[in-house]
């Protein structure tokens, strides 16, 4: 069924990839948006927008009769589900479909069996299609669990057959362990997916995850588009993707292609899918699970094959035939992704959250960015928090690696803490510059603590020291302009200026002395080392640092918070020379009377927990009542004064202990 | 515009010994210089016990980063309480000089309290007025770093405490002219000192150090007999919450200096300013660096000025006023950093051809409003018979005359010798220069030593005659040289300096930057319009 509008159930970065090829094949595009993303980027892409309710995605973007809804009132003909949300909900298919529109994926039958992993595993095993020893049956009482497990050996994975993204899964090593695993695996499945059935696979060490990309029309035309190998994880999460696999020879690339096709055929496939297998180091591959849409990764398969995976879609949803076969598949050089999360690594990755002060992205040859933010965009704390994919292609392998990290390195994020450094560190891993990663490359490099950046060094705070001078002469100079000449000049020959940052419980000074127009000399009572600026403009500088060139990005927020990248290094800092000392004075938690008075009311006990802004006394005074709240939050450890008492200014009335500390 | 092309080989034996000569004089000043500091260094040690910022790094803090920063007066005070230039601490324990708070610019006054407990030296009272004069000619805000023990009692004259007054009419002349007085109490203020802060139009206070009392506990007891403590007197938080004295109470120096940086913020000062639009220039042709080879040590050596002159000026390009006439004194109109200006230097003596051309000269750039520059290299007006013939008094009494009475921006330089009233026609210190800065070889003087040696021995030798005495050829010998050294102990610029009779000594490399910083400052005060009142802004 042709369509010329198509409605985009989706946001963020793949929204707005969805919306650039639909523009191009000259669709009308319609946005849909939460209160959370009334500002987003994905809102101004698209021709028409349609707010959809609440921020949370359970009231919005999960919610399908919004979405339906959407399309009626703004004639959509067709949806696109994207990738999460509502893309393998094969009710919303359903519904759609019933609702006389296209659903840009596969038939609801394929997403029900390829969705539910012990159903799917049983027809693929059916296919004759590899698959790993496990248990996959219907009997879930734990005994049976448990007896089929032994017979399975050890190590073994513990799947939910509803799950994805690592949910519901447990790597179990030990018969021991096994019990234990199954109740937590099951109660996470149950809350996850309201589902707590499970499988069990034997567990494989040093494999590889491998998928392969799949496309079937409505006529029975099913080609693979190579593979991506996606064996870069932490706890489940894919971080870096590439294409090919360079495990993968043309043998091996025909036959789990073949395979991969023979998966989709037997469930009646049709638009884009991915089968995932598992790839051993002795070539041996099995079916883990089929993904029913477009994959966060595809571009990698985009950038070696020349083919726009979304315009595909689009025009097998509208029942044209595939158009290209097998031969026409070519894979040219090699292409890399990485993705870009808003995490604290340093906070055992919890998503951090905020208005991004600074976007901007490395580009260079073969470089590509799918964002789905801008600078002033807001990250929320309702959706995932991966908010950019930045591609590499190149002829080989390794110059894609090359090219990724230079423009990693040239990427900053101000605002919410990224992964940055953490990508550019594991591209830089021997293993992984080898392609020899699989799936416990990450583990095995970091360890249980996970990425872990050195303390910053003198550099750092050097070069945030010099872009804090620098900014504040341009600012200093903005008007009237003194001219280049007598910038850094004293005729007294000698003049520095120092800043203060701080560094833990310490502060941490700097001192920069201007030695000619550029050159800089940047010490504490450590260090010293040379500095030259080349270029220095509103966030971005190029410097050298005893004569190593850099590049620097900064942002300087009035707050006196200066975000910097420094090569492969992010980091932020506070500058406190200007004294913070104001600023704890004003929040130590000492309630004050604010002028003489009579004090009517006082709220709070010895002991109570207060939170900043609670009622804590009234105090009467030039015939006005004045309300005094708690500038803190923490428990009142004295109070000073009692209802009824004339109190002088400046006067105790209640002391409040910070919680923290 | 002319060019003029260098003759100056500077691979020649005589410029390295030039340059060496010049360098061996600035690392003098530079080590003055440091001397001061180092004194303050001291007590450093004092000033982090009590959790204070040192003075010098007060100032470093004040000031915006990078941006110029001209300093005023370091050597003041040298050779004037302690004779011996081995110990002589320069600057009268007072940090001072141009610079930019919040984007302003500012004169900036810190008081050097790493030295005598920042206790006022002789010599305070005119470096305090000399800055306060340039504030008010200058329209430039006035931000004083206040810590001070007050008067040594012991060295105070009472000519010093009635001269002292001066300070505070200043203060309130400020106010009243439109030009804002800033005082952050760092330290103690007392006795007369208070009224710093008294007469000053903000008032930043720090909690535990800064002090503003009329007389202290001491004083108090000694008078009334009242028991008090220092806090009660005249503590910050007391000025700030009883008296009303302090408007900004800060906790610490850091934090006051950050509230100081702010109150020159909210003067909006460069609101309503237009700075006069400077186009584009180009730099000298010839680096300002050779000035230190070009200039020979001794005046005697005669060099053109115009080698100079093309190490000064943008583009190295200049015209030359009536070049064939009076051709020793030479008048040029230029420009330095895109300000349009004119020079005067001095390629001998003046003479009355010379006096009248740069009378001429001197009443054409008042006419065309154009700032005018004295680079005084001279030994004075001519002198001899043909010379008072043609009229040398009259034709000298015009350049005085109009270097008196020119209303355009004047900036002096000695950069060789400024003999007798060839400084005066030369704009030297009494024709009130409104920057007047000297380099490390100059020297001034009512004549050089030699001369004015030489003049007495020719008195004495005639007078000799006359009696039909014997010339006692060794006795006139000493006096010679008594009289040569009486005159070179005074005529140095470090020790003029000392006296408070130029504005600072600079390095003469640093020449180009100080005239195009003391022009954008007088364009800058030319340019804007201040808001004065009949009284100033009284504190309530």
């Amino acid at each position: 069924m042709q369509f010329s509008s198509l409605l985009i159930a989706n946001r963020g970065e793949i929204a707005v990839r969805i919306i650039r090829t639909a523009k191009a094949l000259g669709l009308r595009t319609i946005a849909v948006y939460s209160d959370a993303d009334a500002e987003a980027v994905h809102v101004r892409h698209a021709d028409d927008a349609v707010f959809i309710g609440p921020s949370a995605a359970m009231q919005s973007y999960l919610d399908g009769d919004k979405i339906l809804a959407a399309a009626r009132q703004t004639g959509a003909q067709a949806i696109h589900p994207g990738y999460g949300f509502l893309s393998e909900n094969a009710g919303f298919a359903a519904a759609v479909e019933a609702a006389g529109l296209v659903f840009v994926g596969p038939p609801h039958a394929a997403i029900d069996i390829m969705g539910d992993k012990a159903r799917s595993k049983r027809a693929m095993i059916d296919a004759g299609i590899p698959c790993l020893p496990g248990y996959e049956g219907e009997q879930q009482d734990e005994a049976h669990l448990i007896a089929e497990g032994i017979a399975i050996g050890f190590p073994l994975m513990v799947k939910a057959t509803a799950g994805g993204g690592g949910r519901g899964m447990r790597l179990v090593e030990s018969a021991d362990a096994l019990p234990d695993a199954l109740k937590q695996a099951r109660s996470e499945a149950h809350s996850a997916f309201g589902n707590g059935d499970l499988i069990l696979e034997k567990a494989v060490a040093h494999a590889r995850h491998v998928e392969i990309q799949i496309f079937a029309d409505a006529h029975g035309n099913v080609i693979h588009l190579g593979e991506r190998d996606c064996s870069t994880q932490r706890r489940h999460q894919k971080i870096i993707e590439e294409a090919p696999c360079p495990a993968l020879d043309e043998a091996l690339r025909a036959n789990m292609g073949a395979a991969a096709i023979k998966a989709a055929q037997e469930v009646h496939y049709r638009g884009a899918g991915t089968v995932e297998f598992m790839l051993d180091d002795q070539g041996g591959y099995y079916f883990l699970e089929m993904n029913t849409r477009l994959q966060v990764e595809h571009p990698v398969t985009e950038l070696v094959t020349g083919f726009d995976l979304v315009a595909l879609q689009l025009e097998i949803a509208a029942g044209k035939p595939l158009g290209i076969g097998q031969d026409d598949v070519v894979l040219e050089g090699h292409a890399m992704e990485v993705r870009l999360y808003a995490e604290d690594a340093s906070n055992n990755f919890l998503p951090s959250t905020g208005h991004i002060d600074l976007w901007h992205v490395g580009q260079g040859p073969g470089i590509r960015v799918d964002a789905g933010v801008e600078t002033g965009s807001q990250v929320s704390e309702y959706y995932d928090p991966m908010i950019a994919k930045i591609m590499a292609h190149g002829p080989d392998r390794d110059t894609a690696r090359r090219r990724l990290i230079a423009a990693l390195r040239n990427t900053a994020l101000f605002g919410p803490s990224t992964n940055r450094d953490f990508l550019i560190d594991a591209l830089q891993q021997p293993v992984f510059a080898a392609g020899e990663a699989t799936t416990d490359f990450i583990g095995d490099t970091y360890g249980e603590e996970g990425f872990c950046e050195p303390p910053l060094e003198f550099r750092h705070y050097a070069a945030a020291a010099l872009m804090l001078f620098l900014h504040a002469r341009q600012r200093a100079n903005s008007y009237p302009d003194v001219g280049q000449e007598l910038l850094n000049w004293t005729s007294a020959g000698y003049l520095e200026s120092g800043f203060s940052f701080a560094a833990g419980e310490q502060a941490r000074h700097v001192r920069v002395q201007p030695l000619s127009s550029d050159w800089y000399r940047i010490s504490d009572d450590e260090h010293s080392l040379l500095a030259m600026v080349e270029r220095f403009e509103t966030r971005e500088a190029f410097i050298r640092l005893d004569e190593k060139g850099a590049v620097i990005r900064f942002f300087i927020a009035s707050s006196g918070t200066i975000e910097l990248t420094f090569g492969s290094r992010s980091f932020k800092l506070k500058e406190i020379s200007a004294s913070g000392a104001d600023i704890e004075g004003q929040n130590d938690g000492a309630l004050v009377a604010p002028m003489h008075g009579l004090l009517l009311e006082v709220a709070v006990s010895e002991g109570d927990v207060v939170k900043t802004g609670d009622r804590i006394a009234v105090l009467e005074a030039m015939k006005m009542q004045h309300v005094l709240t708690a500038s803190v939050d923490g428990t009142v450890s004295r109070l000073g004064a009692s209802a009824g008492d004339q109190i002088a200014a400046d006067e105790l009335i209640a002391e409040i202990s910070t919680t923290q500390e | 515009m002319s060019s003029f092309k260098s003759r100056i080989n500077t691979a020649s034996d005589e410029f390295a010994q030039n340059r060496a000569d010049m360098l061996e004089l600035v690392e003098q000043l530079r080590i003055l210089e440091a001397r001061a500091v180092e004194a303050s260094q001291k007590r450093l040690a004092t000033f982090e016990k009590r959790g204070q910022i040192p003075p010098h790094e007060r100032i470093t803090r004040l000031l915006d980063p990078g941006m110029p920063f001209l300093r005023l007066h370091t050597l003041a005070n040298y050779l004037v309480e302690d004779a011996d230039p081995q110990t002589s601490i320069p600057g009268a324990s007072i940090i001072c000089g141009i610079g930019f708070v919040s984007g302003t610019r500012c004169m900036i006054w810190a008081d050097d309290s790493g030295i005598s407990a920042g206790a006022m030296t002789v010599s305070a009272v005119p470096v305090s007025l000399s800055i306060q004069e340039i504030a008010r000619r200058q329209k430039l805000p006035l931000v004083h770093l206040v810590e001070s023990a007050g008067a040594n009692l012991m060295n105070l004259k009472v000519e010093h405490w009635a001269k002292a007054g001066a300070v505070f009419r200043n203060l309130a002349r400020l106010g009243a002219a439109g030009i804002p007085t800033i005082a952050v109490l760092h330290g103690p203020s007392t006795a007369g000192g208070a009224y710093m802060p008294g007469l000053s139009d903000y008032v930043v206070g720090v909690k535990e150090n800064g002090l503003a009392a009329l007389g202290g506990a001491a004083l108090v007891k000694a008078a009334t007999g009242e028991e008090a403590n220092d806090r009660d007197l005249g503590g910050s938080e007391m000025h700030a919450s009883t008296s009303g004295l302090v408007e900004y109470l800060a906790d610490d120096d850091a934090h006051a200096l950050s509230m100081a940086r702010d109150v020159v913020e909210h003067l909006n000062w460069n609101a309503d300013h237009h700075s006069p639009a400077r186009p584009a220039y180009e730099a000298p042709l010839y680096d300002t660096d050779e000035i230190a080879g070009v200039v020979p040590r001794d005046y005697r050596t005669p060099y053109d000025v115009r080698e100079l002159l093309i190490r000064l000026v943008d583009g190295s390009k200049f015209d030359e006023f009536k070049a064939r006439y009076g051709a020793t004194t030479v008048c040029v109109h230029t420009s330095v950093m895109g300000c349009p200006c004119a020079m005067i230097g001095n390629n001998g003596p003046i003479d009355p051809d010379g006096a009248t051309k740069a009378a001429q000269f001197l009443q054409l750039c008042d006419q065309s409003n154009t700032p005018v520059i004295f680079l005084n290299n001279t030994t004075g007006y001519m002198v001899g018979t043909q010379y008072e013939q043609a009229g040398m008094i009259k034709h000298g009494s015009k350049m005085i005359q109009a270097v008196s009475t020119m209303r355009v921006p004047k900036i002096t330089l000695y950069i060789g010798a400024s003999y007798g009233a060839g400084n005066y026609g030369m704009c030297g210190y009494a024709y009130e220069p409104d920057f007047l800065f000297s380099w490390p070889n100059s020297l001034s003087h009512v004549m050089g030593g030699e001369q004015a040696a030489k003049t007495m021995s020719q008195v004495m030798r005639a007078a000799a005659v006359r009696r039909g005495q014997k010339v006692d050829e060794e006795q006139l010998k000493r006096e010679e040289d008594r009289i040569i050294a009486h005159f070179s102990a005074q005529e140095s610029g470090f020790y003029t300096s000392g006296r408070v009779l130029d504005h600072g000594v600079i390095d003469p490399r640093d020449t180009r930057k100080v005239l195009g910083f003391a022009l954008q400052t007088c364009l800058e005060s030319r340019a804007r319009t201040l808001r004065p009142n009949s009284f100033g802004v009284a504190r309530m």
